[in-house]
């Protein structure tokens, strides 16, 4: 369990952007760039060179979170301690306003799968996520962010719901959640369940940043529609539509434009990220305290 | 065999029965839809092994490395979540390729591929200025000079960088013939470029903490002809010497 006087998120509630270094030289050059800027830990890894000089002018003009895709939080064996030293050596480095994972798990015996896993949502499951995420803010010795997965199937033996097990994890280690509504969307699709019920059981006070990005459509055996979070295009009008519902209950939070596929220009990137300004300036600055469901 | 163990299991091979317990959201078993990890994890290294090696990817044709690509997963699961470093042994994968012995020099490739990768991500280090070598000539080659991290080095049997730029850059078709491969790094952009005929001995003795003057003399064994200064102009240009220390480079 963190202390309460550790240093908690500090993302702006504001719009900001997955960082691609293709961007570079239009995000400096921008008169009225984005507030902040997401970065993945480990494409800033290496020991030097362009990818950790860009990084450091960056961080001297925006706030910066950081986006951990390779710790396998949810692994069955114990956390990579290389990783993690190389982790906390990157959030001394840079001293990021966010630092945020995922409730996945993508090493298994040493290899590295490189896609977010899924995991059965037991007491055991429960448990272990726990002890790594305590590992970890122990280790970084910040709080970090849980991000809530994109799921394509659920598996028989889980006994928690998806809201209800990440509230417990978030109560039982002091860490914050990391809400993505695309994710949301996805899982509420491909699962069928409705996204705003899940919205409306997600214990949103804890949410420390709010992500949004495209998805791929595909069907299952059934011809039932299964969704991709595939990241490689424009947010839809149903996800910004939960984002409303959600912004509506939560208040203004930091927003993330992903796109990590088919990345295109500046122009449309920034063009998603006004759209979410727009969403932020509907969010009255004092929420009701209560908005029935 | 654990839960993960049970679920990995079947990953990276389309054709092992899909894991137990796995349902859709009315209890139905899941079928396809574990299909979508598959095709991440296939998807998503595949790019990622085609982005490192464009040259190879090039050399190869499009579905030629796409299949191969997937062959390498199956051999060799990255064993870091730094993609940076996936494709380390790509080189030694591809000799080992019964039906690509034709094109030997792809292994090479490879090499010098990954090679510019590392020193593209190699630590930042202060370069000597030229001054630093207008010294007295007995005193300069009873000197040690240190290598940037960023600087790598590769021996070929083929014109290993002439097949690279050939496909990169748009150079001529290359003739044939062995050559030594030498990448610099003098800001930001690894450049490789042919080392004449006793530059690598000369940077293979200077790495291994010998002093100017004997690394020059393994240099003079290997090709008589051997010209000190263009070498040690080009690397002071290239930013790639540095202050002697005794664990450097």
């Amino acid at each position: 369990m963190l202390d309460d006087n550790r240093p908690s998120h500090g993302l702006p509630a504001a719009p900001g952007v997955g960082y691609k270094p293709q961007h570079y030289a239009e995000i400096i050059a921008d008169a009225a760039p984005v507030a902040w800027l997401e970065i993945h830990a480990e494409n800033y890894m290496g020991d030097g060179g362009r990818p950790l000089a860009q990084l450091r002018a960056l961080s001297e003009r925006f706030a910066i979170s950081v986006h951990g895709v390779g710790l396998s939080i949810g692994g069955e064996g114990p956390l990579d301690a290389g990783h993690l030293s190389r982790l906390k050596h990157l959030c001394d480095w840079l001293h990021p306003a966010s630092f945020s994972e995922h409730l996945a798990w993508s090493s298994h015996d040493s290899q590295f799968l490189n896609d977010l896993l899924p995991l059965p949502y037991t007491d055991a499951t429960l448990r272990r996520v726990c002890a790594h995420i305590d590992e970890v803010q122990d280790v970084t010795g910040r709080q970090m962010l849980l991000e809530n997965p994109s799921s394509y199937l659920a598996f028989a033996e889980s006994t928690w719901d998806e809201p209800a097990f990440l509230d417990e994890v978030a109560r039982r280690t002091g860490c914050g959640l990391l809400l993505d509504v695309n994710n949301v969307f996805v899982s509420a699709t491909n699962l069928g369940f409705s996204p705003q019920a899940y919205i409306e059981a997600f214990p949103l006070a804890r949410v420390g940043e709010i992500h949004l990005g495209g998805h791929d459509e595909d069907e299952d055996d059934h011809g039932a529609p299964l969704l991709v979070d595939s990241h490689g295009r424009a947010v839809v009008d149903p996800v910004w539509a939960l984002l409303d519902h959600t912004l509506a209950r939560s208040g203004p939070k930091p927003l993330l434009i992903e796109w990590d596929n088919d990345v295109p220009g500046w122009p449309v990137l920034r063009a998603e990220a006004r759209r979410a300004q727009d969403a932020l300036a509907r969010v009255p600055a004092r929420v009701p305290a209560r908005i029935p469901a | 065999m654990t839960r993960q163990a049970e679920f990995r299991g079947a990953l990276l091979d389309a054709a092992a029965p899909r894991p137990a317990g796995l349902v859709d959201g009315q209890g139905r078993p899941a079928g396809r839809r574990y299909d979508v990890y598959r095709n991440n994890i296939a998807t998503s290294l595949g790019e990622a092994l085609a982005t490192g090696f464009p040259a190879v990817a090039k050399l190869l044709g499009a579905e030629n490395f796409k299949a191969l690509a997937a062959l390498y997963l199956r051999a060799a699961p990255p064993d870091s979540p730094r993609m940076m470093l996936y494709g380390a042994g790509f080189g030694d994968f591809l000799e080992g390729i019964a039906q690509l012995r034709k094109y030997p020099y792809l292994g090479d490739v490879a090499r010098l591929e990954y090679a510019l990768r590392e020193s593209y991500h190699a630590g930042d280090a202060a370069a000597l200025p030229a001054t630093a070598l207008a010294i007295a000539p007995e005193a300069l080659l009873a000197a040690r000079l240190g290598l940037a991290p960023s600087v790598r080095l590769i021996r070929s049997r083929h014109p290993v960088v002439s097949i690279w730029a050939w496909n990169m850059a748009g150079g001529a078709k290359p003739a044939g013939g062995a050559e030594d491969a030498l990448i610099l790094r003098a800001e930001f952009a690894p450049v490789p470029q042919v080392l004449a005929p006793g530059g690598h001995e000369f940077l293979s003795a200077l790495r291994r903490g010998e002093t100017l003057g004997t690394a020059y003399d393994a240099a003079l064994a290997r090709a008589a002809e051997f010209d000190l200064s263009p070498l040690l102009a080009c690397l002071l240009a290239g930013n790639a010497l540095t202050e002697w220390k005794e664990e450097s480079p």
